[in-house]
């Protein structure tokens, strides 16, 4: 049987649950894992929030085999992709693939299908260490924000989280199709920004 | 450049097939005929380097403590603390 949590006279009888300390150990971790997945600082507050306040209602259901920080992140994550399925289901999320699409259309010539000149792929300026470039990564950031919502949610999942393909597929409902198409789209569109604005 | 129409695939195919090979893989066939391509077109394969690069930031840097995030305020963390607290007596 898993070690049931109780609450007894508001005090946590939990030798591994400990809400009260919550927002002191937790808030900053999550606030930051949430924002880097959504980029809308006060959507990240709302879904710390909602984490909490989930945790706490289901404080009997954590078994312990998890650290409380992983539980925790569990379930933002849950919520985050809750967030990502709204958010690609919707009219304006359309609207803004149509309009990422047909700017992509201008990077291939039509006919056969190779770079136009004003897109060709150039060396990006040379830094000593991309990797850990402020400036770079900050750009890069930017440019994300400028993606559809469901672009930019199946690349976080890819990248950041390293989900399977397999996964990201059932909880976005893609097919296997779409989810390649949107991958080299989404590194298109980024690998451009970065040239135009990374001078 | 005139040994585009010699080249296996247009380059956008090539960078399609670029994207699925470094989360996936492609067939034997395809492998060999985006080396051929990748070895006649030094532009594609600017655009394969940057695209690993790219991938490398969202891997490793974004959680490095110098990324330029935004913090919680003090506020937002009070409000919450409290509202954790309340719930926690309302049980």
């Amino acid at each position: 049987m898993p070690a049931v949590k109780r609450i007894e006279a508001g005090t946590l009888s939990s030798t591994s649950l400990d809400p009260q300390n919550w927002v002191n150990k937790y808030a900053d971790y999550l606030f930051k894992y949430a924002f880097l997945r959504i980029r809308d600082q006060d959507l990240a507050k709302d879904l710390v929030q909602e984490t909490f306040l989930a945790g706490l209602k289901g404080l009997a259901g954590f078994s312990g085999r998890s650290t409380e920080r992983t539980w925790l992140t569990a379930i933002l994550k849950y919520k985050i992709i809750d967030y990502y399925r709204k958010e690609s289901s919707g009219l304006a999320n359309t609207k803004a693939i149509v309009k990422v699409e047909e700017i992509q259309d201008s990077y291939f010539e039509s006919d056969n299908g190779h770079w136009k000149s004003e897109h060709v792929p150039k060396p990006f300026k040379v830094v000593q260490d991309p990797l850990h470039d402020k400036e770079f990564n900050r750009i890069l950031q930017a440019c994300m924000t400028k993606l559809p919502a469901l672009w930019s949610s199946v690349f976080t999942m890819k990248h950041i989280d390293e989900e399977k393909t397999e996964v990201i597929l059932a909880q976005l409902r893609l097919s296997s199709a779409n989810f390649w198409v949107i991958i080299h789209r989404t590194k298109l569109s980024l690998r451009d920004c970065l040239q135009k604005k990374w001078l | 450049m005139s040994t585009q129409n010699k080249m296996p695939y247009n380059c956008r195919e090539a960078t399609f097939l670029i994207e699925k090979q470094i989360i996936s893989s492609i067939s034997i066939k395809q492998q060999h005929k985006l080396k051929s391509h990748l070895e006649a077109c030094f532009v594609c394969e600017i655009f394969q380097q940057q695209s690993l690069l790219i991938n490398e930031m969202f891997k490793n840097h974004f959680f490095t403590k110098d990324a330029d995030l935004p913090e919680l305020d003090k506020n937002f963390k009070q409000t919450l603390e409290k509202r954790i607290e309340y719930e926690l007596n309302r049980k």
